[in-house]
């Protein structure tokens, strides 16, 4: 038996940091192990890493370990960021990713053009043109969660069929090349395309559907960075990428079940459109509307109370004053849980990760199917900056624009309070009967400041309860 | 075809039913982290990109190596920072008072 070689060693290392891809995601489906998912998915990286740098092929360090030194300078701030700022975070990171892939891939192409083989060619364009449309997709996502970009969907006449004309001519100019390689003039021309076709397709998506774009640019990036794995013969790549792209299909899956959506409707449905024609015919109706201190009575004579938190209570920062709130009840003796719907906020887990930050004990944070059952049986369901998730016209009322979707049964409490700007409609522009409901209160204000005003009235109050 | 393309679909297959088998039991209250876990384990494409840097095959393809090295290893470094953070925050009611 011969000695082993440093590339056979190498690639030993990238087998071993695979397994140890698998082992952190394993881990990571309780958050009692999860912290030891992340730190073998560390240890991996880091060992595939240093191994990297010990290849053969890798002459003149000092350009490499000033990139590498420059990464971290750039990884750190954007790992440090605020957690409301962890969506528009995450969809740069979708950017990122698929840009080093896609330039990796444009890079292979350089060196080897024009006689690139016809199978390679074809994988390279294809690992090109989903990284490319990837890395525009998710700048645009990530502009629009930071608000630099208007948050509602932007659409056109014709809107469909010039995105889908796009993406055909990037298809095409893919095929010639696999056909003529030697038609190297034609490979920035693919990537512009490619570019393009990624802001048109996340530019007519806005608003709550935002959690399945997140889901789907995620799973775009994993199969990107597979697909470069293809190219460069890489396993490691490939392991990571499918697991990366598995991951963002699944969230997209359950994404699009909580909406009860298919892919092609988000995609191509123009969402806001549709429903603008239903927002029209809205009658008015009387609403019941509460002042703080008769919220603050009707919360402290209740034995359980279920909170419902949307998009609104993380735009309006309300999360530490809502764990305020649900600390005076606790004391008081009243059970407080979390109602979380799995579309609430702008990514997949948002509003997990807002009211963990704010010190709630994640036992406390249910799913929509464990919560459902429980509202029968609640006293008041506080709904905060949330508003089609708890439409019960889903249930009942089958001509309803989003009829079908999976709801927080909250007009099951025995009290609903909605704390609420005005009375505008959510995102998918229709009416919430909810709202006129005999049992329900309005509470109108800015979600932080209400919730501030009920805390102190509880506090200030003393002798409730 | 090339042998390469059919070990490579035979290592991306297995790995995405992994990967589904084992994704699908993360807890929903995890997805955020999960997201961006698995975009920090995904730029390990920065093995890659410091191949192509370091080869020296041509200016373009170390410039274009060089930028996707800054690219992932700041994804890489940034993911896995911010998915520590956020786990830290997720404790229980007995954990917070000991």
């Amino acid at each position: 038996m011969t000695a082993i070689s440093p590339q056979e060693l190498i690639d030993f290392t990238y087998m071993l940091a695979a397994v140890g891809f698998i082992l952190a995601l394993k881990w990571l489906s309780s958050p009692v192990s999860a912290m030891r998912g992340v730190l073998i998915g560390e240890i991996a990286s880091g060992v595939a890493v240093v191994a990297t740098l010990f290849d053969p092929q890798v002459s003149q360090y000092r350009w490499i370990l000033i990139a590498l030194i420059v990464g971290a300078g750039i990884g750190v701030p954007l790992g440090m960021v605020k957690m409301t700022a962890v969506p528009q975070r995450t969809a740069l990171s979708h950017a990122f990713g698929a840009l080093s892939a896609a330039l990796i891939g444009v890079a292979e192409y350089y060196v080897a053009a024009p006689n690139v083989p016809k199978f390679e060619m074809a994988e390279i364009s294809l690992e090109v043109i989903i990284g490319s449309l990837t890395f525009t997709g998710s700048l645009i996502a990530a502009g629009k969660l930071q608000e630099v970009l208007p948050q509602r969907p932007i659409t056109y006449k014709g809107q469909n069929f010039l995105s889908i004309s796009v993406l055909t001519a990037a298809i095409l100019l893919m095929v010639t090349l696999v056909v003529h390689p030697e038609y190297t003039h034609l490979f920035p021309v693919m990537i512009g395309v490619a570019l393009i076709f990624g802001v048109m397709l996340v530019t007519p998506i806005g608003g709550a559907d935002m959690p399945t774009v997140m889901s789907l640019l995620n799973s775009y990036a994993g199969f990107s960075a597979a697909l470069l794995g293809f190219v460069l013969n890489s396993k490691v790549l490939v392991v990571a990428g499918a697991l990366d792209g598995a991951s963002g299909l699944i969230l997209s899956v359950i994404m699009c079940k909580a909406m009860n959506r298919s892919f092609t409707n988000v995609l191509f449905g123009g969402f806001g459109q549709i429903h603008a024609a239903a927002a029209g015919a809205k009658e008015e109706r009387a609403v019941r509307s509460a002042t703080p201190e008769e919220a603050a009575a009707i919360l402290s004579a209740a034995s359980k109370v279920v909170i419902v938190p949307g998009y609104g209570m993380a735009v309006a920062q309300a999360q530490h004053k809502v764990r305020e709130l649900y600390d005076i009840l606790t004391k008081s003796g009243i059970e407080v849980k979390f109602a979380i719907h799995p579309v609430a906020g702008r990514m997949p887990g948002h509003m997990n990760v807002l009211l963990a930050e704010a010190d709630i004990p994640y036992d406390k944070l249910i799913d929509m199917e464990d919560i459902n059952g429980e509202f029968p049986q609640t006293d008041v369901a506080l709904i905060i900056g949330a508003n089609d998730v708890t439409n019960p016209a889903a249930r009942t009322d089958a001509s309803s624009p989003i009829y079908g979707m999976p709801i927080l049964d909250v007009d099951k409490a025995r009290t609903v309070m909605v704390i609420k700007r005005g009375m505008s409609a959510g995102f998918a522009g229709i009416d919430n009967p909810l709202y006129y409901l005999d049992k329900t209160l309005m509470l109108f204000g800015d979600a932080k400041g209400f919730v501030g005003s009920i805390v102190r009235e509880l506090s200030g109050g003393g002798s409730h309860g | 075809m090339p042998t390469d393309f059919i070990s490579s679909l035979f290592v991306f297959i297995l790995a995405a039913f992994l990967g589904y088998e084992v994704i699908k039991r993360v807890s929903p209250l995890l997805h955020t982290p999960l997201m961006s876990l698995t975009n920090a384990l995904d730029a390990i494409v920065v093995v890659a990109a410091i191949i192509i840097a370091g080869r020296h095959e041509s200016r373009l393809s170390t410039i274009l190596g060089l930028v996707a090295v800054v690219a992932s290893f700041s994804n890489m470094v940034g993911g896995f920072v911010i998915t520590d953070r956020m786990l830290h925050m997720f404790k229980t009611g007995k954990a917070k008072k000991s």
